[in-house]
């Protein structure tokens, strides 16, 4: 790997930890406003212009707030777990194309930090592990509504990763390769696999928002229920961390989202087009697709009311997972007949 | 029997069909719902830059009249803190001196009088009782402040300026003026 390699991966993955910040601080404000519209209110208006400055507002508050550590907690297992949660929803924007190459200061620059033969496996890998933050998290907080809140968070993971699993898959036999590269690359223009995966897309969708813990899944942090579920005893930038890492998982999912099923950065009519102009417009197509995505995951949230527990265990392994053997079944018959091997 | 709203609904507790079981429907039409709600017009008024236009006969702070030559109206009479159903109002009454016929209007006047705005429910009943035109309720609004002893008025924030008189002919079109 020569010097220039080195700096511009390097660059690359600061801007990406700087947008991933930035992108989740202002989806907290986007949140806030969107909820405000839904409910006839205005939402946060007083910190700067329309109240652009309102993330930096929060962000400080967190910061001066005292960082307690409750008497009885694992205190080093505390500090852990929003570590944990947070390194595992930056790292996994680092297998997502961005875009095309860049060619800057005569260089190909590639706007994937690191392109895997695996990256789908990668992503599924990591986001899994993102379990543990929570799950360490109510452990170590040594009180019953964090630990409830973290069992429901791991046992809703279980579950709604198989139909998760089973409905990537259809991708990956459409595409032929696990690499994200790959499966971006094999749906160029408009040839995106949600014509050919809805079901496929749909359950994905679903099983997204259970595993952001997002409403209508949201049962780890249940207000009403569990006072805040897993993050109870947190204060300060820890508690901070644990809201922040939600909103970055949620960019990386809308990602990872228009990536298998919407083309990426794909956009129809992309061939007029060539060189950096190109490059740039894809990123800007693709910027456009994961924030239609943050939009719909937060519509959902202001409009539909949360699962009771038997009826997301229900939905879980009742009704997604067979749906999704089906569509699986279903897409390997007519691949294999269009591969000639029936 | 003849319903009594519009809105009336019977219940039943038949099996869901297969259309409402899957409930995919249900869940557009609710996000349906709150797009009509995301694009309606909003109608906060944002205070401290926008103030809401009040009615004509809005009953705010209080004020303490002054006649055409610029004397206090107030002989200290008491009406108004009998009226008062919040005991809001205290007063001391004093003798016009000789000299200070240019300050009020007639031999006795109050010496100094209170408005407790944390009591005061503005009914309006002080201005009812009042036979010299002398105290109003006005559109101004009562401030916040963060100590107790602030919202208690005395005459020098309840006594108009000489050059700057207050408005209160916006309540009076019942006539009462006239009438008093």
């Amino acid at each position: 790997m020569d010097t220039a390699m080195l700096i511009e991966k390097s660059a690359l993955v600061l801007l990406l930890f700087l947008i991933s910040l930035g992108v989740a601080a202002y989806q907290t404000y986007f949140e806030r406003k969107l909820a405000a519209w839904i409910q006839d209110r205005v939402g946060p208006d007083r910190a700067g212009p329309f109240g652009i400055l309102q993330p930096i507002a929060d962000g400080t508050k967190m910061f001066l707030k005292e960082d307690f550590i409750p008497a009885k907690a694992d205190k080093w297992l505390f500090i852990i777990g929003p570590g944990i949660s947070m390194f595992t929803a930056l790292i996994t924007s680092s297998v997502i194309p961005w875009g095309p190459n860049l060619n800057l200061f005569g260089r190909d620059i590639s706007l994937q930090v690191a392109d895997f033969n695996i990256g789908i496996l990668f992503v599924f890998g990591v986001v899994s592990i993102g379990v543990y933050g929570i799950m360490i998290g109510g452990w170590a907080s040594n009180n019953k509504y964090s630990l409830y809140g973290a069992i429901r968070a791991s046992s809703q993971m279980i579950s709604y990763e198989l139909a998760m699993g089973i409905s990537a898959i259809t991708i990956v036999m459409l595409s032929g390769s696990l690499s994200l590269n790959d499966i971006v690359q094999s749906q160029h223009g408009i040839n995106w696999n949600i014509f050919y995966q809805p079901v496929a897309f749909f359950i994905f969708f679903i099983t997204s928002l259970a595993e952001l813990n997002r409403a209508p899944f949201d049962l780890p942090e249940c207000e009403s229920e569990l006072i805040g579920g897993y993050h109870t005893e947190y204060s300060s930038m820890k508690l901070g961390l644990y809201l922040f890492s939600e909103y970055t998982s949620m960019f990386v999912s809308a990602a990872i989202m228009s990536v298998l099923f919407f083309g990426g950065y794909n956009f129809p009519g992309m061939d007029a087009f060539s060189g950096n102009l190109l490059a740039v417009m894809c990123i800007a197509a693709f910027a456009l697709k994961i924030f239609l995505f943050i939009f719909v995951i937060m519509w959902i949230r202001w409009t539909i009311p949360r699962f009771r527990f038997d009826q997301l265990m229900h939905l879980g392994w009742k009704v997604l997972i067979p749906v999704a053997i089906v569509n699986m079944l279903i897409t390997g018959l007519v691949v294999a007949w269009n591969q000639g091997w029936m | 029997m003849e319903s009594l709203t519009n809105r009336k609904k019977v219940v039943s507790d038949k099996p869901m069909t297969l259309w409402e079981k899957i409930y995919i429907p249900a869940i557009v039409g609710g996000m349906m719902t709150t797009m009509k709600h995301m694009l309606r017009k909003r109608k906060t008024i944002k205070y401290p830059e926008e103030t809401r236009v009040f009615a004509p006969v809005y009953r705010g702070q209080h004020v303490l009249k002054r006649d055409e030559q610029g004397r206090e109206n107030c002989t200290a009479c008491g009406l108004c803190a009998v009226a008062c159903p919040a005991e809001a109002i205290t007063m001391t009454s004093a003798e016009r001196l000789k000299g200070e016929e240019h300050l009020y209007r007639e031999e006795k006047y109050a010496s100094s009088y209170e408005i407790n705005m944390l009591r005061c429910i503005f009914c309006g009943l002080c201005e009812e009782a009042c036979p010299k035109e002398a105290i109003f309720l006005t559109d101004r609004i009562v401030t916040t402040e963060f100590e107790r002893d602030e919202f208690i008025y005395a005459k020098d924030k309840l006594v108009e300026a000489i050059d700057d008189r207050i408005d209160i002919t916006k309540r009076q079109f019942t006539g009462k003026r006239t009438e008093k």
